[in-house]
């Protein structure tokens, strides 16, 4: 395969920045009093400062993790982040208020135009705050909360308070610590008893200042028999110095409800995306976690389920690319805890120009949970010999009659496959598209129609006449 | 002056990691003609094939080769596929997650160009080829020869000729593998693409049954990289009965 074949695979095209005009800005480094200056800017509540003051503590005594990529996360100074920037001082309910600059960005993004068309509600954030949050009409009538999260701490603070950290506690690992301790923004959403949102509702996050910490924490509580489609996406500036998203995700399906929760993750190649996600799943509900990871420096992201309730469903849908220089390091967690609970994980992955992949996944079946079944697929594809794709999967089934099945694949892009296409009058860029597209077809197959081009266009970019 | 051969092969030689394998081809193939090449494995045929086509793993050493008079070897293999070269392939590849719908209608529009990818000429054509070959409608939603048992990817490939109306079709064994049936519905999808137009056929076969059909105009013989002896269809009834071992000795 050709040079040329090969690097037409992935141009980031988000890299674009804009100048920094911050209305507050923290200094750099975290400390207690960091942390009590974010709880105060907002005026929440003293439970909330608490828990962010214990979360803080423990990220500070706990050690990192000892796995993923230990080299690249030792090169994380955390006294070089700041951990809170606000570049708007309202959140706005119509794009014409909100700062022309950052609008701009939001415009370039498609993100006012994708609103118009296919979404119920948008909430943008840009930095550590939402900039601009609205809903459809019909969904508020209909008793549906979408905001951002520090307008549900404020409107809605006895369910955040039920809620907050039940799914994720603060102390699950050294990044939700840190993420509980100086959270803010993400999106926060009930959804009540039996109404089914059809539309999606998408969360857009930016990234614009240099050596950026975003902390996004979202909440999501589908009561019983209802469903939402969530989506987000996200794209930073591409710097020579690092940026640091670390958000913390708990849903919360209701018995017989249903989440299916979207990422098409596009950082730059500077920024560290470590992020926890994590739903429980209640009796005949279901979770799903669509996750396509393009952009960052690293990413560890394992999206979990806890299947709680009998009958419950989980799955997780994740597609990874690595280039050069990049680490994505994903995969899924669920939990059987209950009888007839079920389980798809689907991982996808493709490396090249030294980029590594790793598929990393853990299932486990409680020894009370009967009639479980866990399906495990993981496949990936190498474009050339320098890169790397690894897969560390993990099954601990404690019920004998549960029924597992576990397939995994390495494939190489080859020459004759390329010839293949070829002799059908594709040129090699052309084929190499084919294949990959092909390879990621069913995942793509999963999102939404606006967001499965997107996602295309994100892998294959400027291969002419291929992207249809 | 008389008519500009479709395929003209000149002297041709060909090697694959330093081995030669093709030591001096000559043929030349006329508008409308269907020729068969015959040998045993190892003889060249799929080499040749894959030469024509431009596999980047066989180097040409040495001679020409010529499609309605311009030089293929200066060309990439999807720019001699935009010219009218179709090869049929004797291990066709799987690209899992490519549907065949999508494939052949990008497919024909890489060769033959939009417009002839959106019509419904392209669409009466789909229909009747699949009938003719006797695949089902779901075909098109499956991905391109995954999981496709042999008779499916030779009736693929058939398919994809017929669509893509190549001015030159090459055949690479794809009678192997298939039963009296198979081989019936491949001779009459050679047929029908290429019966009664100015394009040719070239196949490649170790055995006369798939000749019966097609009823090739010319034989060729190929030994070590060679073609030693040509002729008409009855060349090939010949070297069912006699084998190649008479010409071997020729040969040397």
């Amino acid at each position: 395969m050709t040079d040329d074949a090969r690097s037409a695979v992935g141009d980031y095209k988000a890299g674009w920045h804009d100048p920094e005009n911050a209305t507050i800005r923290f200094d750099f480094g975290l400390s207690e009093q960091v942390v009590r200056d974010i709880s105060a800017l907002k005026n929440e509540p003293e439970w909330m400062t608490e828990i962010r003051v214990k979360a803080f503590h423990h990220f500070e005594e706990r050690p990192m993790p000892t796995w993923g990529n230990m080299h690249l996360l030792e090169e994380i100074d955390f006294d070089k982040v700041c951990y809170y920037l606000r570049s708007s001082d309202a959140t706005e309910k119509n794009w014409d208020d909100v700062p022309e600059d950052i609008r701009n960005t939001f415009n370039r993004l498609g993100i006012p135009e994708a609103e118009q068309k296919w979404l119920s509600g948008v909430t943008a954030q840009y930095e550590s705050e939402a900039v601009y949050h609205s809903i459809r009409e019909d969904l508020e009538e209909q008793g549906v909360i979408f905001l951002d999260m520090d307008s549900g701490l404020r409107e809605y603070e006895s369910i955040v308070k039920e809620y907050f950290c039940s799914v994720v506690p603060y102390s699950d690992n050294k990044f939700s610590a840190l993420n509980t301790a100086v959270w803010s923004g993400g999106s926060f959403i009930y959804v009540p008893s039996g109404v089914h949102v059809e539309m999606p509702v998408q969360a857009y996050f930016r990234i614009n200042a240099k050596n950026m910490g975003q902390f996004e924490r979202t909440l999501i509580i589908a009561d019983e028999g209802s469903s939402i489609h969530y989506v987000e996406g996200c794209t930073a500036p591409t710097y020579s110095t690092d940026s640091l998203h670390s958000a913390v995700v708990e849903l919360i399906a209701m018995p017989g409800a249903h989440i299916r929760y979207s990422t098409v993750q596009n950082w730059s190649n500077n920024v560290y995306n470590l992020v926890t996600k994590r739903g429980v799943a209640h009796d005949n509900a279901t979770i799903e976690w669509v996750d396509g990871n393009i952009g960052s420096k690293l990413t560890m992201k394992y999206p979990a389920v806890i299947l709680k309730g009998e009958g419950a469903h989980a799955e997780v849908i994740s597609v990874a690319y690595s280039g050069e220089g990049q680490h994505q390091d994903a995969g899924a967690k669920i939990h059987h805890l209950a009888s007839n609970t079920t389980s798809k994980i689907l991982s996808k992955s493709i490396s090249k120009d030294g980029g590594r992949g790793s598929y990393r996944g853990m299932v486990t079946v409680s020894p009370k949970a009967e009639n479980c079944k866990v399906n495990v697929v993981c496949d990936a594809l190498l474009l050339d010999e320098d890169s790397r794709s690894d897969t560390y999967p993990t099954m601990e089934v404690g019920n004998a009659g549960a029924r597992c099945e576990h397939e995994a694949s390495v494939s190489k892009v080859s020459d004759d496959q390329l010839f293949y296409l070829m002799s059908r009058g594709h040129t090699e860029e052309e084929a190499l598209a084919l294949i990959v597209n092909g390879f990621f077809e069913p995942f793509t197959r999963e999102l939404p129609m606006e967001y499965a081009v997107e996602l295309n266009q994100l892998m294959a970019l400027e291969m002419e006449g291929s992207i249809g | 002056m008389g008519k500009t051969a479709l395929l003209e092969i000149d002297g041709l030689r060909a090697s694959i990691d330093d081995t030669d394998i093709l030591h001096g081809i000559d043929l030349k193939i006329m508008p409308g003609e269907v020729h068969a090449v015959m040998g045993r494995n190892g003889s060249g045929k799929s080499t040749t094939a894959n030469v024509l086509m431009g596999h980047p793993d066989y180097e040409v050493t040495n001679g020409t080769i010529h499609l309605d008079g311009a030089d293929l070897l200066e060309m990439e293999a999807h720019e001699r596929a935009r010219s009218g070269i179709f090869l049929s392939f004797q291990y066709p590849q799987a690209v899992p997650g490519l549907q065949v719908g999508n494939f052949l209608r990008r497919s024909v529009a890489a060769i033959r160009g939009e417009e002839a990818a959106k019509g419904a000429e392209f669409r009466t054509t789909l229909k009747e080829g699949m009938e003719r070959l006797g695949l089902d409608r779901s075909f098109l939603s499956r991905y391109v020869n995954d999981g496709f048992s042999g008779g499916e990817k030779k009736r693929f490939e058939v398919l994809q000729m017929m669509l893509l109306k190549p001015r030159l079709a090459i055949l690479d064994e794809t009678d192997s593998g298939l039963d009296i049936d198979g081989i019936r519905t491949v001779a009459e999808g050679v047929d029908a693409a290429i019966r009664g137009t100015t394009s040719g056929a070239l196949i490649i076969t170790h055995y006369n049954r798939i000749l019966e059909h097609v009823k090739p105009d010319y034989v060729h013989v190929l030994i070590d990289g060679r073609i030693v002896k040509s002729g008409g269809p009855e060349l090939a009834a010949e070297l069912e009965e006699r084998g190649y071992d008479w010409l071997e000795e020729d040969a040397v």
